[in-house]
């Protein structure tokens, strides 16, 4: 009897001491989750700045060091303040499926209540600013391939309308909840792209080839040397973009957890891989190994394993990046002399190609061993070796969409572009150099 | 008095220096140059553009003598810089009007 009472009077007690447990254990998890989505976000941004820009900046010559540099850089500003206005909200508000609407158009409701269509244990407010690094990198990209001979002007307007034209409409069609391609969130297309293969590499890539086709030849490619004037900065740039990348693809399992761990290690799995892909093809078709083709191999590997990271096992990401590394030396050795464009740094070739061969072989590679996330409540066979072919039709149609939308989006805004402001500098300015001719100061100044 | 230009292999630059400094020669004008004698360049690629470069750096040495200190001055730069190899590089002498200490206005040999 006295047992019972007991019993009877600490149960709300217990109640109150399971409910403030359960409390703590979210916090704990959320704190926990939270801290590894800031420090990706953070890892990100050291992607553009100082990982491409140094990257980039290496590749061309001195005198369009800044010019360069300032491409990337620039993007921090300009994508930030678009983002914070309405770029969140037109990519992860409802609305169509093709573009978000306007619910959190200037950051309205982003605030440190988690958004658990996206992220049900961070502040929605870290998922913003995590996302917002992707879009700031996105559009740096292209620069490779207008390096050396586009207006400052030019270039901020391009990027502006970019952004609207094609990064945000993409990105709403992959990630956005109700976009047509969103696999978990009520997409027609259920395409498979955990960090950005489309969203990020595919439309920058092609969008990099049609901004090297308008533009034209830098004056006197390619007969005259344009040799990188600092491969020592490449390297340091290339090193960081790899550090950068583990926030990249890890992070884009918005959570610190086992998908985060698998995204990580096939991140570096696949970049290990395709550097020594590529400097075996150059040693055997060029005669020497180089640290260019070594770095140059690491991104593309890094490029092509972004939509697979979080879908495939460890022996997939070695697979993966082996082949975009001698994918991708073919492309920007072979492919682009026997076309013939400029495409300054081989934006295309290594970010359009690797991004599409890593997106085709993420419909090949992607297994629900690794990535268990439920689709309408139940686990579904995910690609070709979880005996579901027909995902590779789904990641080609994701592709086609991107590199159309890129295709087409470019080449409008360059015309517009090119008619209010011009697009290219003219000749005197760019054998002048645009450091000089753009920004009025010099990268390097030795007596000084 | 005689101004020998000596153009060297870059590597052969600190041994030059101290040889010319074991013979007693303190002052010199070194710069580092590019250029080529009978010396093919070599090849360079970049992501699978070919590039030759034939103007190969070197180091060039300016040194201002008395007249009877030449030949032992040549001998010097000669054995220091040489490796056997094409590419060692080249001496010429010429014949110098004057020579201005700037400090104190001494001229002629003694300046030198």
């Amino acid at each position: 009897m006295t047992t019972l009472v007991a019993l009877f009077e600490t149960a709300p007690d217990v109640n109150a001491r399971i409910a403030a447990l359960e409390a703590a254990v979210k916090n704990a998890q959320s704190a926990g989750d939270n801290a590894w989505m800031l420090v990706s976000a953070a890892l990100v941004l050291l992607m553009t700045g100082p990982g491409l820009a140094l990257f980039y900046g290496g590749l061309v010559r001195r005198k369009n060091v800044l010019s360069t540099m300032m491409h990337s850089f620039i993007m921090m500003g300009i994508i930030t303040v678009l983002w914070a206005f309405v770029g969140y909200s037109l990519v992860f508000s409802e609305g169509v499926p093709f573009i978000g609407g306007l619910k959190y158009a200037f950051l309205h409701g982003v605030g440190s209540d988690p958004n658990p269509d996206y992220a049900a244990t961070i502040p929605q407010g870290t998922y913003m600013i995590y996302q917002l690094m992707f879009a700031v990198i996105t559009p740096a990209l292209i620069s490779g391939a207008y390096a050396e001979r586009m207006k400052f002007s030019a270039m901020a307007l391009f990027t502006t309308l970019w952004a609207f034209v094609v990064y945000f409409p993409m990105a709403h069609m992959v990630w956005g909840k109700g976009g047509l391609l969103n696999a978990y969130l009520g997409g027609k297309v259920p395409t498979f792209d955990f960090a950005g293969g489309t969203v990020v590499h595919i439309t920058s890539g092609v969008s990099a080839l049609v901004c090297a086709l308008y533009l034209g030849k830098r004056t006197g490619y390619p007969n005259e040397a344009m040799k990188p004037h600092s491969l020592t900065c490449s390297v340091i740039g290339a090193c960081l973009l790899w550090v950068g990348w583990f926030g990249f693809n890890a992070g884009s399992a918005t959570a610190a957890s086992g998908l985060a761990t698998s995204a990580f290690i096939n991140t570096h799995f696949a970049a290990a891989t395709a550097a020594l892909g590529w400097i075996a093809a150059e040693w055997l078709r060029m005669g020497k190994p180089s640290m260019l083709g070594a770095i140059s191999g690491a991104v593309a590997g890094l490029v092509a394993i972004t939509p697979a990271s979080g879908f495939v096992q460890p022996m997939s990401a070695l697979l993966i990046g082996f082949l975009a590394g001698v994918f991708c030396f073919f492309m920007v050795t072979a492919v682009k002399h026997a076309f013939g464009y400029d495409d300054t740094l081989d934006a295309f070739g290594v970010h359009g190609a690797g991004g599409t061969l890593g997106a085709l072989l993420t419909g090949v590679f992607a297994t629900n061993l690794i990535n268990s996330t439920q689709i309408n409540s139940k686990t579904v066979p995910l690609g070709l070796v979880d005996g579901h072919p027909g995902q590779i039709l789904n990641q080609a149609i994701g592709v086609l969409i991107a590199i159309s939308l890129a295709a087409v989006g470019t080449f409008v805004i360059l015309k517009i572009c090119d008619a209010i402001v011009g697009v290219r500098v003219d000749r005197e300015a760019e054998e002048a150099g645009l450091d000089l001719t753009q920004h009025g100061e010099e990268g390097y100044f030795l007596e000084a | 008095m005689k101004k020998i230009e000596a153009v060297v292999q870059p590597f052969k630059m600190e041994e030059v220096k101290e040889a010319l400094k074991n013979i007693g020669i303190d002052g010199m004008t070194i710069s580092e140059v590019r250029g080529h004698g009978r010396q093919k360049g070599h090849k360079e690629v970049y992501r699978g553009q070919e590039y030759n470069v034939d103007l190969l750096p070197k180091v060039k040495f300016e040194i201002v003598v008395q007249d009877s200190r030449l030949d032992e001055v040549i001998e010097c730069v000669t054995n220091a810089a040489r490796s056997g190899k094409i590419g060692d590089g080249k001496i010429f002498v010429y014949d110098v009007a004057e020579a201005i200490r700037i400090r104190n206005g001494d001229r002629g040999e003694s300046a030198v």
